[in-house]
């Protein structure tokens, strides 16, 4: 049984801002599924009454003090960057607006 | 002393030779890049290689032993580090594309404490893309081979530093699991590697792959040798929130009394679900003979179940590619890396991240980002992650059984020795099944350990894993230690002199 | 960009036919040295891209860690809104892709605030006190900052590529948000707006944080729905984002309520969406719609390890908690004797501080009010300017009133007084012996002026020895011009009398 279809696939990657070929989709549909099966077994015993874990070791309140650090130096950072332009990251175009 | 002759000590020795100065560290160095040059055009262990750091590093350790400086035990030993572990000024790529002739600003906490203990960084090894595999073969830059057989896979994900060890190209690693990432490739090679303890050894600097999941640790030959480097690079970090703000367990003690041989009165517990059918007859035999050896040391044998382990795997496949579907998000050509622009339409900011995303990432990477957003994304997270999160749960219940029973746990590291370069890229679940044994120490965050502990049927190494409770990696060194001295005494000497000798360049 | 053309519904008819719910969503940036979750500094107008670090810049392999002086802020914000201290939350992976989110997700409490079901009583400009209810106020970090160049408006559309500045990227935030607010008929921009301005006033007496609207310190986002009656269910709302001042809040409302009901009234339906705030237009314009914008696959921040506030330590803030703006009306109120309408002159004026630390300088109360009411009021009237910005301060008022209460000078001279310390003069005191002012005391020289004007008006003397007293003030009266009003007409009255053999 398919679980996750082609379209879904592609709707997932455009979540996942990842431009795939056709091949891709067509190759992922068919591997996602058989992990997605592989997983479904979790369910099994993943009952209600279970508390989740999402560390593995418990802890709390890990703090910072409120003292600056001196920042990276801008010329390194941007060196490393695609482009830049007076002190900033260049980026394409942005067409939406959030 | 003849160059050569540097690369087989154990970093243990060579460090004890630099201290008594019958060595120095440049001639140690010199030595281990000499043997890169010549054996890693057939190994590939290495995909970026700093002589002249290493070579600067080593003067001024000299220079420092020289004037009388109280070094550290470890200084002048030069190492090699997973390309995962971000690196000031040295290319760190995670063997993904995206991140090709990346020069990070700053240094991971391990990274800055390897410098400042001066121990030479060699170079950073291969790796699956992202720590994304268990062979090596998702490198965005080539495969690397076993050297036990140039034909067959290292082990992954971090088979670079597995192959680089084994190789005698450099006496220590850097690793990190995941899921086995350091375990697994140690075993298929007949090396030993460490997992702290979650939250041992701190993870700033190291690219995410999936964050509750990831640790670092040693990679190296001896057991010894990983207790040495396990107390330069563990201990608490205040970057990283999820360090543990305790000091390490004596683990360079806990490993030279295990090297007694001495056994008595530790109970040492086997995982009935952790062995029998699908591994492979030669690696079942040899776990019984360590066992053997082991209960004639004075340990008591117990057997232990733990009755979730089998839902390990599946939780693993769900938090992993969760965590790191957003972890991966941060590479999208905007800030530092990869930019590709699309080949046809607008070049907005969306559809260049799109695009640099789409031919920068691997098909394992894009594999398991697109599973993550879709097991993360509306509607699922409860059926999925929550739900994998409730099986971490329940694994780490039996564990806790289990360790009321046994001081430590003991498995097979691997259901098999080396498969073929290739055999199971198709196949990403058989891929996966590999790091069944090695899934459920991650997700319960306790340590563990792969010793290896012979030759399995058709000559290949196989290893021993020994799972100790969180904040007892103590327990893994002198168990681990006991058997290797065990081991070596019936072979008469280290496994890794039953490798071929490899040819060089 | 052209405005599209809008049918707008008179505000007064609007709110004549639908009953408006508002819900607002304040970000405040907190005042703290670094940022949220790294070390990096928080400087306002810095160079651009030089207050970063590894994890503001969302580099590989860089991790977060809480900045506890913000956990120990957001708690201060969430008792000074009455709310729950959580006694255990966490922060949540928000996964969206903007290029000014540098790790493409924001780090932000998702489904477990730090502080929950809390209430504002905010007090409009008639004194009325309206209830807003508090559903959260949880922490975040603020994103970097783009700047679009090319195309022709500077705006997003057209821009050919944008430069991005990480500086503000991981400053802390606290983001607090209303329940649905109703019962404000038509007076809901006026809630809005006093509701904004109140946090505001309680994030600088909390000193959280510097709350400068003009610097984006505090942005507020209005939830605008109308629905046919007060009993009517909710209608559909729209979200108007980045409303940055006072003003605009309330305009903001007004026209999203006339809006809203000419689409009703037209027998439309209002779309949910995102709008935009046009500062200089007074209107809102649709966001553009994102296909994925709800699916934000939030998961908690595996990085980070649950925040659980002790009942210690959550006393101890509450207990360090300065005295809060509403609290201090009403109890300076009470202590002062003022009248409710008295008090609400006195805030409107921006007089209450002025006042209180006249207070504090010696004068009463009622004198203290009488000068920045009055007289001050007057003068900063005509001046143009705001009280607190006139050249005499607090302490100036609070001695000159001390020398009237000593006798030294009547109202009269301390008007003239005070005139000079307005004028840069000096002191009150200095003004008085530089101008001569202070009333004459010398019983003597009183004595020969009144025993002058006695002479000169035998007439009232006589009446005066007959018993009629009223006839008193025309003798006062001369002696207060004899002595150019220097005199205290009280002291001056007695000796009269006594001069003459009266009983007063």
């Amino acid at each position: 049984m398919s679980t996750i279809s082609r379209d879904e696939v592609a709707r997932v990657a455009g979540l996942a801002r990842i431009d795939l070929t056709s091949d891709e989709l067509d190759r992922l549909a068919g591997e996602l599924d058989v992990i997605v099966d592989a997983v479904a077994r979790v369910g099994e015993v993943a009952t209600p009454d279970v508390p989740a874990t999402s560390h593995p070791l418990p802890m709390t309140n890990v703090f910072r003090e409120d003292v600056p650090e001196p920042s990276l130096v801008v010329d390194e950072i941007l060196a490393a960057a695609p482009a830049a332009e007076g002190g900033r990251f260049v980026v394409p175009q942005i067409l939406e607006e959030d | 002393m003849s160059a050569t002759d540097l690369t087989r000590l154990t970093a243990a020795d060579l460090a004890g030779r630099l201290a008594a100065g019958e060595v120095s560290s440049v001639e140690a160095t010199q030595a281990h890049l000499d043997r890169i040059a010549a054996v890693d055009g057939a190994v590939h262990a290495f995909l970026h290689v700093d002589a002249e750091g290493a070579l600067a590093t080593a003067r001024d350790v000299d220079a420092r032993r020289a004037a009388g400086e109280d070094l550290h035990a470890l200084a002048g030993v030069p190492i090699a580090v997973k390309d995962i572990v971000v690196t000031r000024g040295l290319p760190t790529t995670a063997g993904s594309r995206i991140l090709e002739g990346w020069l990070p600003p700053y240094d991971a906490t391990i990274t800055t404490r390897l410098r400042e203990a001066g121990l030479p960084i060699l170079g950073k090894t291969n790796m699956d893309e992202f720590a994304m595999g268990s062979s090596t073969e998702h490198s965005a830059f080539g495969n690397t081979h076993n050297p036990w057989d140039l034909d067959r896979i290292p082990g992954g994900s971090g088979g670079g530093s597995a192959a680089a060890v084994a190789a005698y190209e450099a006496p220590l690693a850097i690793g990190t699991d995941t899921g086995g990432s350091i375990r697994q490739p140690g075993a298929v090679t007949g090396t030993v590697g460490v997992k702290p303890t979650y939250g041992g050894v701190s993870r700033y600097g190291l690219i995410a792959l999936a964050s509750s999941l990831d640790q670092a640790g040693p990679v190296t030959r001896t057991v010894l040798d990983s207790a040495l480097l396990h107390e330069v690079i563990g201990g608490h970090d205040p970057r990283d929130s999820t360090s543990i703000p305790e000091p390490l367990p004596a683990l360079v003690d806990a490993a030279r009394r295990g090297a007694s041989g001495d056994l008595t009165g530790v109970r040492v517990g086997v995982v009935t679900e952790l062995g029998g059918e699908g591994y492979q007859a030669g690696v079942r035999a040899r776990f019984e003979e360590s066992l053997e050896l082991l209960r004639g040391a004075g340990a008591e044998i117990v057997e232990v179940s733990c009755p979730h382990f089998t839902y390990a795997l599946g939780a693993y496949y769900l938090i992993l590619p969760s965590e790191a579907s957003s972890n991966l998000a941060k590479f999208d050509g905007m800030r530092f890396g990869l930019r590709v622009e699309p080949t046809d339409g607008p070049a907005t900011a969306e559809r260049v991240m799109a695009a640099t995303r789409g031919a920068g990432f691997g098909d394992e990477v894009k594999r398991r980002i697109i599973l993550g957003t879709y097991a993360l994304s509306a509607g699922y997270y409860d059926a999925y992650y929550g739900s994998a999160q409730k099986v971490r749960t329940l694994i780490q219940r039996d564990f806790a059984a289990a360790f009321a029973q046994a001081d430590v746990l003991v498995s097979p590291t691997a259901p098999t020795t080396a498969f073929r370069l290739g055999e199971k890229l198709d196949d990403p679940l058989a891929m996966y099944l590999n790091d069944v044994a090695t899934i459920p120490a991650n997700l319960a965050g306790v340590p563990g350990m792969s010793v290896p502990n012979g030759l399995s049927d058709d000559g290949l190494p196989v290893g021993l894993q020994i799972l100790a409770p969180a904040k007892a990696d103590d327990r893994l060194y002198r168990v681990g230690a006991a058997l290797e001295t065990l081991l070596e005494k019936t072979w008469g000497a280290p496994l890794l002199s039953r490798a071929p000798e490899l040819e060089t360049a | 960009m052209s405005a599209p053309t809008v049918s707008l519904v008179e505000y007064d008819e609007a709110v004549a036919r639908f009953d408006p719910v508002i819900g607002i969503e304040v970000h405040v940036e907190l005042g703290t040295r670094t940022k949220m979750f790294d070390s990096a500094p928080q400087t306002f107008g810095a160079e651009p891209n030089t207050a970063v670090s590894p994890v503001s810049l969302g580099l590989p392999g860089a991790l977060p860690v809480v900045n506890g002086t913000a956990v120990e802020y957001a708690i201060r914000i969430g008792l000074a809104l009455n709310c729950q201290i959580a006694e255990r939350c966490r922060f949540a992976r928000k996964n969206y892709f903007y290029p000014d989110v540098p790790k493409n997700f924001q780090t932000s409490q998702y489904d477990e605030p730090i502080a929950f079901d809390g209430y504002l009583d905010v007090e409009l400009e008639d004194g009325t006190v309206f209830r807003v209810e508090i559903e959260r106020a949880h922490m975040e970090e603020d994103a970097g900052k783009n700047t679009h160049v090319g195309g022709s408006t500077g705006r997003i559309h057209g821009a050919e590529y944008s430069l991005v500045d990480y500086n503000r990227a991981g400053i802390p935030l606290v983001e607090i948000v209303t329940r649905p607010i109703t019962g404000a008929g038509t007076r809901a921009p006026e809630v809005a707006r006093a509701y904004v301005q109140a946090l505001r006033d309680i994030f600088r007496t909390l000193g959280v944080s510097e709350a400068r609207m003009e610097r984006g310190n505090v942005r507020a986002d209005v939830n605008l729905s109308l629905r046919p009656t007060p009993q009517s269910p909710l209608g559909t709302r729209t979200e108007t984002k980045n409303v940055n001042s006072f003003r605009s809040v309330e305009r903001a409302v007004r026209y999203e309520v006339s809006r809203q009901a000419a689409i009703l009234a037209g027998g439309g339906t209002v779309v949910q969406e995102t709008r935009h705030w046009h500062e200089d237009t007074g209107i809102t314009t649709p966001g553009r719609v994102k296909s994925d914008a709800e699916d934000y696959r939030y998961f908690p921040e595996p990085d980070l390890v649950p925040v659980a506030p002790s009942r210690e330590w959550v006393e101890a803030i509450r207990a360090s908690l300065p005295e809060l703006p509403g609290d201090r009306r009403r109890r300076l109120t009470d202590e002062w004797g003022y009248s409710e309408p008295e008090m609400r002159d006195v805030l409107n004026a921006g007089a209450l501080d002025l006042i209180e630390a006249t207070v504090a300088a010696g004068a009463t109360p009622a004198a203290a009010r009488k000068w920045w009411m009055g007289e001050l009021a007057r003068t900063a009237k005509q001046r143009e300017v705001d009280l607190a910005d006139l050249p005499v301060t607090p302490a100036q008022v609070g001695e000159l009133q001390g020398l009237v209460d000593a006798g030294r000078i009547n109202d009269k001279l301390a008007r003239q007084v005070l005139e000079g310390v307005l004028d840069g003069e000096g002191s009150p005191e200095q003004v008085l012996v530089a101008r001569g002012l202070e009333v004459v005391s010398d019983d003597g020289a009183l004595l020969a002026a009144i025993d002058d004007v006695l002479a000169a008006q035998p007439d009232v003397a006589d009446r005066i020895r007959g018993g009629k007293l009223q006839a008193v003030g025309a003798i006062v009266g001369g002696v207060m011009k004899a002595t150019r009003g220097q005199a205290d007409a009280g002291r001056v009255r007695e000796l009269i009398l006594s001069r003459l053999g009266v009983e007063g």
